[in-house]
């Protein structure tokens, strides 16, 4: 890491940082993660310059800590994110983000006649290839791309 | 989902197949038992169909038990504005059983998982239909002797043909040789393919129809190909005589070979083929009271035949 970017990631007090977003990805990990309706200090950047992915995204939240299934929420659409959680300034603690086998209520199934699509009711998907972020509609069988994902 | 409903063929393992399959050889001995008696099973039937809920209620007559329910969603409260889950749970507390079919597609997983009484899906939208491929799987051992190491051919519409893509799932536990017959419209989708690689099954692809494989195959499954399923209709207009089958292209083929199609039959069998003994499509059809008395008694776990 570059001394610019340490800086920018221990200017939190307390809080985490989420780095190594993909820079397509990065608005939808700031809803998935519902930043929108949160009142703490964030600071996003985007288009940052990564020697690992050419352009990146990164998001710092002062005094907000994640539980395991909230931040693998994201895993979906950025696999490679690393979580920092900050406390007194310092890193205490950096860890990837981890896809869950399953993914409950988050993603529509993109297939019209699902049942999920019609009734009232959660949505399921097993996560079927952690790497490519494929992932199977556990009602009707459809296989959805990383790319071709909406989230709820 | 919970106990022990029968949504998909996927959840079969080889063991379950071949005691569903042993069942189904018993029930077709002896159909008629008493072993429902008391018990009532409701059909229903948000999309209609007639031949596989006369085929579900003859199994539930023959065995004794009493059937209620309803054949289309319209005199159904669902026209009403039910939700699914609403109508199940209602008749949870009249039925044993429910056998249902419906347009949607994950709506018997569903159906399962709202309900502590089992659910038979009798077919959800284009997703799946084993009590078919259990019928289908009755009627190849039968006629073979055996499912393994058989020769199965599958011709027409390969991309949207429900039967097909849930045969092949059943069949993958014999180490079955496929081919696949078809236009390149309606040609075996990569996800199906992408299954037999996974599984080691070997096929191969054809666009022709011809006697030479019609010779070395064991079970000609035949579907029809429709034109509402093409998007090039100039390509439907020069395919549409290309895979139907006439009495003549089984001049040589294998003793042993047996016509199955899912009915209904429009004009892929020529009318010619039904004298042959080797068609065995309607045969097949009433297979299936047996595999679905089989699948009912499994769903209930009544297992003393």
């Amino acid at each position: 890491m570059s001394k610019t970017k340490e800086l920018q990631v221990a200017a939190l007090e307390n809080g985490t940082a989420i780095d190594h977003i993909p820079a397509d990805q990065l608005f939808k990990v700031a809803d998935l993660l519902g930043l929108s309706k949160l009142n703490n200090l964030i600071t996003i950047g985007y288009n940052l310059r990564s020697k690992k992915m050419g352009r990146k995204g990164m998001i710092k939240i002062a005094d907000k800590f994640f539980e395991d299934d909230e931040i693998s929420r994201i895993a979906l659409v950025a696999p490679k994110a690393i979580l920092n959680v900050i406390r007194d300034y310092e890193v205490v603690e950096k860890k990837p983000v981890t896809l869950p086998n399953e993914i409950k209520g988050l993603v529509k199934c993109n297939n019209p006649k699902c049942i999920t699509n019609n009734e009232p009711m959660a949505t399921s998907f097993h996560v079927v290839d952690k790497t490519r972020g494929v992932i199977k509609c556990h009602y009707c069988g459809r296989i959805i791309e990383k790319d071709e994902i909406i989230i709820k | 989902m919970k106990n022990k409903s029968f949504v998909s063929i996927d959840q079969c393992s080889k063991e379950e197949i071949i005691h569903l399959l042993d069942n189904a050889a018993k029930f077709e001995a002896h159909p008629n038992r008493k072993i429902l008696e008391g018990k009532v099973v409701a059909t229903l039937f948000f999309e209609p169909s007639t031949r596989t809920r006369l085929s579900f209620e003859t199994a539930v007559n023959r065995l004794g038990g009493r059937i209620i329910g309803f054949q289309d969603a319209s005199t159904s409260s669902s026209s009403k504005g039910e939700t699914l889950k609403d109508t199940i749970k209602m008749v949870s507390n009249y039925a044993d059983l429910i056998v249902m079919r419906h347009h949607l597609e994950g709506a018997a997983l569903y159906a399962s998982e709202v309900t502590n009484v089992p659910i038979i899906n009798a077919g959800d939208g284009a997703n799946q239909h084993p009590s078919q491929t259990m019928l289908d799987l009755y009627s190849i051992r039968k006629t073979q002797g055996t499912l393994k190491n058989l020769v199965i051919t599958m011709v027409g519409d390969l991309k949207y043909g429900r039967t097909v893509h849930s045969l092949l799932v059943g069949m993958s536990h014999f180490n079955p040789t496929f081919h696949f017959i078809a236009p390149e419209e309606l040609k075996m989708p990569e996800a199906q393919k992408d299954f037999c690689n996974d599984h080691q099954l070997s096929y191969t692809e054809h666009t022709d129809f011809t006697t030479d494989i019609i010779n070395q195959t064991d079970i000609l499954y035949m579907t029809r190909v429709q034109r509402e399923r093409f998007t090039d209709l100039e390509e439907y207009e020069r395919v549409k005589n290309v895979y139907i089958l006439k009495n003549e292209m089984l001049a040589h083929s294998k003793d042993n070979l047996r016509i199955l199609h899912p009915l209904p039959r429009i004009n892929e069998i020529a009318q010619d083929v039904d004298n042959n003994p080797k068609a065995y499509y309607f045969q097949q059809a009433g297979n299936g009271l047996f595999a679905r008395q089989a699948i009912i008694c499994k769903v209930l776990g009544i297992d003393t035949l």
